[in-house]
Order: C-alpha cells, then structure tokens, then sequence
C-alpha cells in the first residue's frame, strides 16, 4: 500500500467536494485509482464520468492515466486547463 | 528568463523595459496581454481564475526553457494572474527579446500555445445568471501541435 496526497482542481474539485485529500491505495496507475475512487463513492463517478476531459498530473508534471504511481507523492487530477 | 504567478496586476511597460535594461543588442520586442472578455453579450460579471501552485511556476518555467532553447532570445518574460478578475482586466502577458524580429514573434507565439493547453489555469466565468467553468478548444490544442513537426 503508498500513501498519496491526491489533490482536485476546477470542477473535478467541486464535483468531489474537497481540493485534496490523502489517500492509501494499492493502484497501479492513475486510472486504476481513479476507477478505485469512482466505485467507492457516487461524486467520484460523477466527477470521472467523462474520462476524455480529464487530465492528470504525477509530482506537479503532466502525466498519461497509464503513467505507473510507483514513487509518486503528489497525483493531481483536473480538467483540460484553460489559462492564457 | 522571468515567470511570475500573482493575484497582482502587472505593467506591460516597465517590464518591456526590464527585458531591455542592460542591453544594446536586443532589436525586437514582442509582447502580448490578454485579457477577460465578455463572450456572453453582456452576461459576464467576472472571471476567477484558479491555478495549482508550484505546479503552474514550474509548467510555466518549462515552455520558458522550450522556447529559449528553439529560438535566440535575449530574454522573456511570462507573468500570468489568479484570482477575482473584472471584464477588461489584464490576465496574463508575455514578451519576448531578440537581435531580431522572428525570433520574438515566434517565441512569443510559441510560449502562448503551449501556455494554454500546458499551464494549470482554470477559468470559471461568473455571469449574471450564474457561473460555468469555461471549456477547453480543440483549437487551442491543434495551435500547439503546430510547433511539434
């Protein structure tokens, strides 16, 4: 089992209610925890309904949902960004 | 090389200048500023912008490094807002400093393509009627796959 501290932003974030939480988890990848997630409580399905305008973020890099979680801290997930 | 993330509002002449100080080989400036735009005909209050600190700095620092190292810059300049912005306000700027005027075009464009699709910003639009996160562009992605040929 890892400990991350899994972190939520924009409408991911107020879909799940909270901007970050840590979780103990035995995923392997990004989607295994968020498939983890979304059966564990009805506002993470809801948040990852569309996994085609979610992206993610391992140690503040951007990251795939197959990326492995090995020796990760830090997983964030979001919608596409719209900044400039 | 200068990134900043501030709630702050920025001069986009003093940091022309900044990128021009100590120099007297730079022949081309360019800058660019955006800024909160009422695409609702009348609807848009404000415009809060939320980012993720210490990812944005070092996203930003990135494409910085990407475009210094693709063209011959004298300097750059990235500064992005967040928070609470009115309509009309300032979001972000970039310039860019070269020996000549191609560089600092492209660089410029460069850094905002990739700034849109790769900065960790989100914008969330409070309108009169209520409030929507804004939505991504398929155009501002095909924008950066520009650059990668």
């Amino acid at each position: 089992m890892k400990q991350l501290e899994v972190l939520y932003f924009a409408w991911v974030r107020e879909r799940i209610g909270i901007p970050k939480e840590q979780i103990t988890t035995d995923a392997a990848t990004v989607s295994d925890l968020i498939a983890e997630l979304s059966a564990r409580e009805e506002r993470y399905a809801l948040a990852f309904q569309d996994m085609a305008v979610v992206k993610v973020a391992i140690d503040q890099t951007l990251s795939t949902l197959d990326a492995p979680l090995e020796g990760a801290r830090e997983i964030a997930i979001f919608p596409p960004m719209t900044g400039g | 090389m200068t990134v900043r993330v501030q709630a702050e509002d920025f001069d986009l002449g003093h940091e022309v200048a900044q990128l021009t100080l100590d120099t007297n080989t730079v022949g081309a400036v360019v800058s660019f500023i955006g800024l909160v735009r009422d695409t609702t005909g009348g609807d848009l209050l404000a415009m809060e912008l939320e980012h993720y600190p210490g990812m944005t700095e070092q996203a930003l620092a990135a494409i910085d490094a990407e475009a210094t190292k693709r063209w011959s810059l004298a300097g750059s300049t990235v500064i992005h807002r967040y928070g609470h912005l009115k309509t009309g306000e300032q979001i972000m700027m970039v310039a860019t400093a070269s020996a000549h005027r191609k560089d600092a075009f492209e660089a410029a464009e460069f850094l905002m393509d990739y700034l849109k699709t790769d900065a960790p910003f989100w914008k969330k639009e409070h309108l009169k009627s209520g409030s929507q996160w804004v939505e991504s562009k398929k155009s501002d992605e095909d924008a950066k796959d520009r650059w990668k040929a």
